[in-house]
């Protein structure tokens, strides 16, 4: 599950593994818009954009649980406060991301901070219900934020700029940043896992009593890696909202941190590129799903739940056990 | 008089009405083994886990090398030279051999708030987590998930993984307990080589390598300390034998 850090020691520049299904995956992600000019393009565009959006969140949220055993269900509250950063701040005049960027960064690394001081005193089911609380909590919030359209959300009235260019303004030129900052995010967090901070935090996972016993403040680390995964949640958030042109409670509401979970189950826990797998299987069926019928839901959830349930590695295992049918003989990488 | 890296001063322990650690006083000196030997359920663990700061006492104070750290949590009294083992396994299951060491050398090696770079590509960490693995005969077992270890292989790496800390004090709590015949020889092996270079709390039941190995024995019953002295001493005591060695020493 874990290929990323049970390899062997190594050193130097042979550190640096090029893996084959991160790199055809991103491949894949920046051809999109060649291939969307074939067809209805502001429409595949817009739905790989959110693909991508959402993959940002799922993979930081795959970092925490994945790797630290912190199963949070309230991933949600990061990616609308990243969102109502650029709706307040919009709605106030003010679109340039040199400010809206570091505020949807700041507040929602912030917000973890605050409330990771308190979760992560908690375990298990514990820490699964205090997560999904304060995420209601910030639902409930901004859902009575009357001045910015209470519960119906506000319309965001311009992309943001940077000095004044409409740098997000052309969809391809956008769904390219989107790309980077999903690639950047991917690439931090892949060299976390690794390092020697990274190294602790999963450690603690395995036996988070030995860890401390050996001389590491267990809650340090687990914060520390907690606000992480929130800026990168409210990154996320900040993209959405410029996706969307839009900004309401929903994007915090509990489902979609139930959503989120999902994505990262489905993909493969703990493998970081097997959240943006999910994400783009989610929203995609779900897409499709719902093109064909008015009740895909009732496809879709049992769909979910069978692939969960039986494919332990998520669509990434999936796939690794029937290239090993395929291909006996190989054991790479 | 030097100062004795532990001191423990009228510990008290309390689950509900049980009375578990009862007023346990006791120095262990620099280099000194320290055994402490008493029957099931007399309070051993529950002593230790209070020593290396997972439990906290009802009453009673606890010292390291003269510093009170009675109120201060595991690691930072692992941070001071603290180090121990657990009587049921506690390795990183997940993790290789050597990386369970390199993390214990980690702690001690600079700040582990970095986060870029591999970790398990630092050829400093793992030289003396490779050293400490040799130091208890599992350095060909290095890259062998913990998981995948057999259990006495996993006693092993325990130690190893406590003497990669570099201990000023190290707590055993029962290391041999479940290995065969052989691999607990080894492991008396091992230990009568460290004796001497930091000073050792043993809780063992094996009567022959505590005689073995032990400068001073106290024996526990039900929370209470009812002898403390050298081996020859402890062993002719007629209280102790009829509380605990009698039956041990058949
Ligand atoms: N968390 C706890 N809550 C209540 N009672 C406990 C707890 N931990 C231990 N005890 C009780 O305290 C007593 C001492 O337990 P402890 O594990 O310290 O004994 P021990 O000397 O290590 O025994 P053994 O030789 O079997 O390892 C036992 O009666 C045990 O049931
Ligand atoms: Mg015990």
């Amino acid at each position: 599950m874990t290929t990323l850090v049970h390899t062997p020691a190594r050193t130097g520049l042979s550190a640096i593994r090029v893996e084959a299904v991160p790199v055809l995956i991103f491949l894949v992600l920046a051809l999109v818009p060649i291939a969307a000019a074939f067809g209805p393009e502001t429409y595949w565009l817009g739905l790989f954009t959110r693909v991508m959006v959402f993959a940002i969140a799922a993979l930081a949220l795959d970092f925490i649980c994945g790797y630290g055993g912190l199963v949070s269900f309230g991933h949600a509250a990061f990616v609308g406060i990243g969102a109502y950063a650029v709706g307040i701040l919009g709605a106030h005049g003010v679109t340039d991301l040199l400010i809206s960027l570091p505020v949807a960064l700041g507040v929602s690394a912030l917000f973890a901070f605050l409330t990771g001081t308190v979760c992560l005193r908690t375990k298990s089911v514990y820490f699964i219900m205090i997560t999904l609380a304060f995420g209601q909590m910030i639902y409930f919030v901004a859902g009575s934020l009357a001045p910015y359209g209470g519960d119906d959300g506000l319309t965001v009235r311009a992309r943001s700029t940077l000095l004044g260019l409409p740098l997000f303004a052309n969809d391809r030129v956008f769904y390219y940043i989107v790309l980077g900052s999903l690639l950047g995010s991917y690439m931090l967090c892949r060299a976390f896992v690794v390092s020697r901070f990274g190294r602790v935090f999963r450690g603690a996972r395995e036996n988070a009593t030995r860890i401390a016993t050996i001389g590491y403040d267990v809650f340090r680390y687990q914060r520390i890696a907690y606000v992480i995964a929130g800026a990168i949640g409210g990154l996320s958030g900040f993209l959405l909202a410029n996706a969307t042109e839009f900004v309401s409670p929903a994007y915090m509401s509990w489902q979609r941190s139930g959503e989120l979970i999902i994505m990262v189950l489905f993909g493969g826990i703990g493998t970081l590129h097997g959240a943006i797998v999910g994400a783009a299987a989610y929203l995609l069926l779900e897409d499709t799903l719902a093109g064909v019928t008015e009740h895909w839901k009732l496809i879709f959830g049992p769909m979910l739940v069978l692939i969960v349930l039986f494919a332990r590695g998520g669509l990434l295992g999936l796939g690794e056990s029937l290239r090993r049918k395929l291909f006996p003989g190989r054991s790479d990488p | 008089m030097t100062e004795p890296v532990l001191r423990l001063e009228g510990l008290r322990k309390n689950f509900g009405g049980l009375v578990v650690t009862d007023d346990v006083s006791l120095d262990i000196k620099p280099g000194e083994l320290h055994a402490i030997i008493g029957p099931n359920g007399a309070g051993k663990t529950t002593l230790i886990n209070q020593i290396s700061g997972l439990l906290d006492p009802t009453a009673g104070r606890i010292f390291l090398n003269g510093a009170d750290v009675t109120a201060l949590p595991a690691n930072k009294r692992a941070e001071l030279g603290l180090a121990r083992s657990f009587q049921i396994t506690s390795v990183l299951p997940r993790f290789s051999a050597l990386e369970n060491v390199a993390l214990a050398v980690q702690a001690r090696a600079g700040s582990s708030y970095r986060f870029i770079g591999r970790a398990d590509g630092e050829a400093a960490l793992n030289a003396d987590a490779m050293a400490a693995l040799k130091e208890v005969s599992l350095a060909d077992r290095a890259d062998v998930m913990a998981a995948h270890l057999s259990h006495g292989e996993k006693r092993a790496l325990e130690l190893a993984i406590a003497l990669a800390m570099q201990p000023k004090l190290l707590l055993l709590d029962e290391p041999m307990a479940g290995t065969g015949h052989e691999e607990g020889e080894r492991l008396v092996g091992v230990l009568q080589r460290l004796k001497g270079r930091f000073a050792m709390l043993l809780v063992e039941h094996d009567m022959n390598a505590v005689f073995a190995l032990a400068d001073r024995i106290s024996v526990l019953t039900y929370g209470r300390i009812l002898a403390s002295g050298p081996p020859a001493e402890v062993r002719a005591d007629p209280k102790v034998v009829t509380a605990y060695l009698g039956e041990e020493l058949e």
